[in-house]
């Protein structure tokens, strides 16, 4: 892996502020009152079990789904408003990847530049390549995300994030599905962006390592609920049962539900 | 009660998808390489089944008429009446129907998968809408190949009835015969009045599968789904507007 040194420097980072925010899906509350601020510059971690409402928080930072209730800011812009698309320049890693898959990586990565008419053609090449150099990934500018592992798909959403030149960038999940050294490369990727960019990063994950090693600041959703925010060393001996069941899970195969398993299956 | 909302909603979600699409018309000039692959896809793509079908349907619609006409001893009106239902009628509706089966469903088929694997989502983030860069070249491209291809259809059907009127022994009409009444009534207005309904229908049929893609929810069985939803919508409001379009220009 390169060293990103040479990582295009955003011009401005912007903060999040989310406000009550309260998102019901059929009469089904997913969020619930969440509230929280993410600082300009730093890297915020946002982890909770699966089903707790990450991703849905996620989209509507991203300004995919409106709130039901309450309001998400980027800077002083309203997250649900299509116009902050237009003045925040916003970049998401999908938990899947989300690459075009009737485009090969370069035009996936030279969309923005090129819808956006950024850079002439030549710019826009040099700025592509730069990204795939980075992330290691040169050698499979012609091949199409049908022919990419997980890992690489990974890494070629971070790379088309990365040519955009964000001021808020948000990943979904960016280590699942990833063998060990995988995840253990992105998150290295991760922590250097960040360090060469200076742009904020909001990471979804339920990855505890992740969450540990890069976070500046952290908090915990579950059930729709923000449990607790603070520093990745405050959650090292949390104090909350269930928090501390989430973060050091123990396995107790004496513990009633699997005795009823066992029994079920005599 | 709640069908007729469902129907409601939708026919306000594919105006809505018009009029976002139409916001950005201007950005059509540096669109023209998606516009021309467009143009290929649903004109040229198209070409082959459009005229096979229609050379059959002209040489069917001889084939029944002459049989029918000799009792009458107005045989010399085939020219006439195939001319002027391929124009009017038949050429356009059958254009549009070959356009929802050939293109309609690819069109559904790719924006669904698109939605279903969040590209759609993708394109959002990037403030880069949908709507100018997967709607606006296709309904742009359906307006220029649809007369095209109506007219060709036209032709051949023209075509496929004077030869089935030569070599036919119980019609055996001359091809200069058929095509004097052919022209003798037939008028720009009838030409005009297809062409104009094939726009119309290429036009709802490319938004409605348009629409129905960019609005898929779930996983990959809803694709399929989509796809004959799109498809089954398409071919009712081809028919319906029929009624309609061809009420307004009599």
């Amino acid at each position: 892996m390169s060293e990103p040194s040479a990582a295009p420097v955003a011009a401005k980072t912007f903060g999040v502020t989310i406000e009550k925010l309260c998102k019901s899906f059929n009469g089904t509350a997913v969020l619930k009152d969440v509230s929280l601020e993410v600082r300009p510059g730093e890297i915020f971690v946002i982890m909770g079990p699966s089903g707790s409402g990450k991703s849905v928080l996620l989209r509507h930072i991203a300004g995919l789904d409106q709130p039901t209730s309450g309001r998400v800011f980027i800077g002083d812009f309203d997250a649900a408003d299509a116009r902050t698309r237009a003045r925040v320049r916003l970049a998401l890693v999908f938990q899947a990847g989300a690459l075009f898959n009737s485009m090969s990586v370069y035009d996936n990565l030279a969309l923005y530049l090129r819808e956006h008419r950024l850079y002439n053609e030549a710019g826009i090449r040099e700025r592509v390549m730069q990204a795939l150099q980075i992330l290691s990934l040169a050698k499979a500018a012609d091949k199409y995300p049908g022919e990419l592992s997980g890992g690489m798909k990974k890494r070629v959403s971070i790379a088309r994030a990365l040519v955009m030149e964000p001021e808020l960038l948000l990943y979904d999940e960016p280590t699942s599905e990833l063998d060990p050294v995988m995840a253990a490369t992105i998150i290295e990727i991760i922590a250097a962006l960040r360090r060469h960019t200076a742009v904020t990063s909001l990471v979804v994950t339920h990855d505890r390592a992740l969450a540990l090693t890069i976070a500046d600041r952290m908090a915990i959703l579950m059930d729709g609920r923000i449990c607790a925010i603070g520093r990745p060393a405050e959650f090292e001996h949390p104090t909350d049962p269930a928090i501390a069941n989430f973060l050091n899970p123990t396995i107790d195969l004496e513990h009633p539900r699997f005795k009823q398993l066992e029994n079920d299956h005599e | 009660m709640k069908q007729l909302t469902v129907i409601f909603e939708c026919i306000g979600s594919t105006v809505l998808l018009a009029v976002r699409a139409a916001r950005y018309a201007g950005t059509l000039p540096r669109q023209f390489p998606r516009f021309i692959e467009q143009c290929y896809l649903i004109g040229y793509t198209t070409l082959p089944i459009v005229t096979i079908l229609s050379f059959f349907i002209g040489a069917v619609l001889a084939l029944q008429s002459g049989y029918s006409m000799e009792n009458y001893g107005t045989k010399q009106f085939i020219g006439t009446l195939v001319g002027l239902s391929l124009v009017r009628e038949l050429g356009p509706v059958m254009v549009a129907i070959l356009v929802t089966g050939r293109v309609g469903s690819a069109i559904t088929a790719e924006l669904a998968s698109m939605k279903v694997y969040q590209e759609i989502d993708a394109l959002v983030t990037m403030d880069i809408p949908p709507e100018r860069m997967l709607v606006l070249p296709r309904l742009v491209a359906v307006l220029v190949m649809m007369p095209v291809l109506t007219i060709i259809a036209d032709l051949c059907g023209w075509y496929g009835g004077a030869l089935i009127c030569k070599y036919s022994a119980f019609i055996s009409i001359e091809p200069d015969t058929y095509f004097a009444a052919l022209k003798r009534y037939m008028e720009v207005k009838d030409v005009c009045d297809g062409l104009i309904k094939a726009e119309v229908f290429g036009f709802a049929v490319v938004l409605v599968c348009c629409n129905i893609g960019l609005k898929t929810r779930g996983g990959p069985r809803e694709i399929g789904a989509s796809v004959t939803k799109a498809v089954v919508t398409s071919l009712i409001i081809i028919l319906v507007l029929d009624y309609f379009v061809t009420k307004a220009l009599l």
